[in-house]
């Protein structure tokens, strides 16, 4: 294992900074509350606007038309993301289906990387299917909880065919495609099953690199998640601790009483571990020590999950009746939270994971 | 005067003095005393103190230069470890609040470890409220009488000196009335009795004070100025506890990862599952160790350097309930047995098994601060929550209530 570090560059402040300040102005709770109502869930100008920032090319090499740059750097958004609740086709195509064509390459993944890293194209991986198949010629089979599977423009989906695991590239406005949205307890994150009744595409990856591509795509998915999950526990804390110094009962203000200002000490406490966690899971990708990938993304992502799932409950529980109104905000990140811990298989999963990893 | 030097040059002059120090005291062939003595006298035992009290007035990190430059010539550096108290704690208040006269009478033999140190501040009525503590020190010509009695005192019963706070002003609010001492140990009405805890070991000492006289050139800082050299002493201690960072696996997981490869058909998936959680959250703080000290090190820290305590103490308990459930039947054995004795270092520095560890992790979330108080620290310090409202505010510390 090499050494464990944290060194930031200047480009990570800028990014930060950058990032931080343009979805503060672009994804206000208003916003956030507008587009979560739409069926699409986004915005697609504002998210041409970011694609124009290079926000989709920072993994893709300069050659495809990237920045070249790697998941650490991603991961710095993510976080930014998070804090906001930024409605966006992000996670499934500049991180699911960018890394999944990362480590499959060749000339069709190369292509899209391009297509995909440029804005031009939106696509999504089908990374939860299963028993899908692939007749050589066409796809056969439905595709569950496929992250903006209702918009993106290719999907990408791993079936089984007669020359083992594939990963196939499918456009979503195909006749033999169909897609239901699906009604999701986390409005902000939009998902579909797609059906896919024959229909033609071209063979991103074959074999091991099939399966490699996917399993790389659901560790990198979920690291990236994992950043953006201290995102939002970071702003669900600082909600809790700006309630608690305003609200006044029993002639206090309610963040003075122990039992709630521990509880946010407790928070504070896992919030600063999660960020390791996370932010080590980024740095482990852009890496080559695979060990160190399978262990450090299974810390991330059981850890965070569960860290902003606590938060963002607590942050309810902290604002006492106002936290349960759909008006306030507090709602929308226990929804995300509980998303994000389940979208890749969920803690127990990672852990069994792990402690196969560290042969425990 | 030396701060002001480049930090390169800053280096070279501890370069020059380690050399010259070798030179004359070959670090593998010195007793320990005369080579930890001739270490101060060359200004290497704190280099940024000031040159003639153990330093060269340069930038405090240049130490782990020292220390690793005499461990790998075949020194020691065994003293810090065994007098911490006293050159961990007691010497950066007698650098920042001592006389001239008493920096050259305690740091270095202290710091060649002729002379132990212990810590005299907590008191039975005395915990987490340390200020609110009772022993008292009424003048008498030139000396002061102190009467009372301390409690979890480390090392009290091999100690030469005592840091010690008394309250000296009763009519006052109680940080305003307190006096700082340098204690003789070996003064008459001086009482050590060991404290027997529930691992059975008595770690720390009971203190009684009767009618013993402590000399006013024994003072630290002026009258009333306790609570202010008290806090640096603390300061330091948060820093000594915080700096080493065990590998990974390391640390008390290590114990319930054992635990769990002993158990003979390990197929429990809710344990297996437990002993990953705590695994996870082990490394996660050693992490957040890692990043502390960057961050640190890069002079931008964060609130990542204040939540290790109170995870660690908290971690350490649960992780050896888990693994005390882990090894079963075993788990209802002491096989240590409750010997009844006075260890010469601190548990926490020792290496122990599971069943100590269980019973040893329970002082954890309770010395140097126990986990509430943490919790208020981070709350109001770190996250900028409203203080508690204080019952014993302005009013002077002898109409506190008290029990």
């Amino acid at each position: 294992m090499s050494t464990i570090t944290f060194t930031t560059t200047e480009e990570h402040g800028l990014l930060r900074e950058t990032a931080g300040k343009l979805l503060a102005d672009r994804s206000p709770s208003e916003r956030v509350r507008e587009l979560m109502a739409t069926d699409d869930g986004f915005a697609p100008q504002e998210w041409a606007e970011t694609v124009a920032m290079g926000w989709a090319a920072l993994p893709v090499p300069e050659e495809l038309g990237g920045a070249g740059y790697g998941w650490t750097e991603v991961a710095v958004l993510a976080e930014q993301m998070g804090r906001s609740l930024w409605c966006a086709p992000w996670l499934s195509s500049a991180v699911l289906a960018t890394a999944a064509l990362l480590s499959a390459r060749g000339e069709l993944a190369d292509q899209l990387l391009t297509a995909l890293a440029s804005g031009e194209r939106r696509a999504t991986l089908a990374h939860r299917s299963s028993g899908l198949r692939w007749d050589g010629a066409a796809l056969h089979g439905t595709a569950r909880f496929v992250l903006d599977g209702g918009t993106a423009d290719v999907l990408l989906v791993p079936a089984s065919s007669d020359e083992g695991p594939v990963l196939v590239a499918v456009e979503r406005t195909l006749d033999e495609v169909a897609t239901t949205v699906l009604p999701t307890l986390d409005l902000t994150r939009k998902q579909a099953d797609v059906a896919f009744d024959g229909a033609p595409g071209r063979v991103v990856a074959a074999g091991d690199a099939a399966s490699t591509a996917v399993e790389r795509a659901v560790r990198v998915g979920a690291a990236m998640l994992a950043n953006e999950q201290v995102g939002g526990t970071a702003r669900v804390l600082e909600e809790s601790v700006a309630y608690g110094r305003s609200r006044l009962q029993f002639g206090r203000a309610i963040g003075s009483y122990q039992a709630l200002k521990h509880r946010m000490a407790d928070t504070l406490k896992e919030l600063e571990a999660a960020r390791s966690a996370a932010y080590h899971a980024a740095r482990a990708l852009d890496g080559d020590d695979l060990h160190e990938v399978a262990v450090a993304t299974a810390m991330a992502a059981s850890y965070c999950s569960e860290v902003y799932e606590r938060a963002a409950g607590n942050n309810i529980q902290n604002h006492g009746g106002i936290g349960f109104t759909w008006e306030h905000d507090a709602h929308l990140h226990f929804k995300r939270a509980k998303t994000s811990k389940l979208l890749f298989g969920g803690p127990t999963r990672w852990r069994a994971a792990l402690a196969d990893t560290l042969g425990l | 005067m030396s701060q002001t030097l480049a930090p390169t040059d800053q280096q070279q002059l501890v370069q020059e003095a380690l050399d010259a120090l070798f030179d004359s005291h070959p670090p593998a062939s010195t007793d320990h005393v005369e080579f930890w003595g001739a270490q101060y006298d060359a200004g290497l035992a704190w280099v940024q103190f000031p040159v003639g009290k153990g330093g060269l007035g340069v930038n405090p990190r240049l130490q782990a230069l020292v220390n690793d430059a005499i461990t790998e010539a075949g020194g020691s550096v065994a003293n810090r470890r065994r007098n911490v108290l006293a050159i961990g704690m007691g010497a950066p208040v007698l650098a920042t609040h001592g006389t001239a006269a008493q920096q050259d009478q305690w740091l270095r033999p202290m710091f060649t470890n002729e002379e132990i140190w212990c810590q005299l501040f907590s008191e039975p009525g005395a915990g987490s409220d340390l200020a609110g503590l009772a022993t008292s020190a009424v003048p008498e010509g030139d000396t002061w009488v102190v009467n009372g009695q301390k409690v979890w005192t480390t090392y009290a019963h091999t100690s030469r000196w005592g840091m010690l706070v008394t309250r000296t002003d009763p009519d006052v609010p109680k940080h305003a009335g307190m006096t700082y001492f340098v204690l003789d140990m070996q003064a008459p009405g001086v009482e050590v009795k060991p404290l027997y805890q529930i691992t059975g070991e008595a770690e720390f000492n009971e203190v009684w004070l009767t009618d013993v006289h402590v000399p006013d050139e024994h003072r630290i800082a002026e009258v009333g100025e306790g609570w202010t050299v008290a806090m640096t002493t603390l300061s330091n201690e948060r820093v000594a506890i915080g700096s080493n960072i065990p590998e990974r696996g390391e640390g008390t997981i290590r114990h319930a990862v054992e635990a769990w490869q002993a158990v003979e058909h390990r197929d429990d998936p809710v344990a297996r599952d437990r002993l990953m959680q705590l695994w996870v959250e082990s490394e996660a703080m050693r992490l957040t160790a890692i990043r502390a000290n960057e961050n640190r090190k890069a002079g931008n820290p964060g609130p990542e350097g204040s939540t290790g305590k109170l995870q660690w103490a908290e971690l350490n308990k649960a992780i050896t309930e888990f693994g005390m459930d882990l090894i079963g039947d075993e788990g209802m054995l002491y096989p240590p047995g409750y010997a009844f004795s006075s260890p010469e270092l601190s548990a926490t520095t020792r290496d122990e098994g599971l069943h100590q560890l269980y019973l040893r992790a329970r002082a954890n979330s309770i010395e140097g601060g126990t986990s509430e108080i943490m919790k208020n620290i981070l709350g109001e310090r770190v996250l900028g929550l409203p203080g508690e409202p204080r019952a014993d505010k302005n009013i002077p510390w002898k109409e506190i209530p008290r029990g």
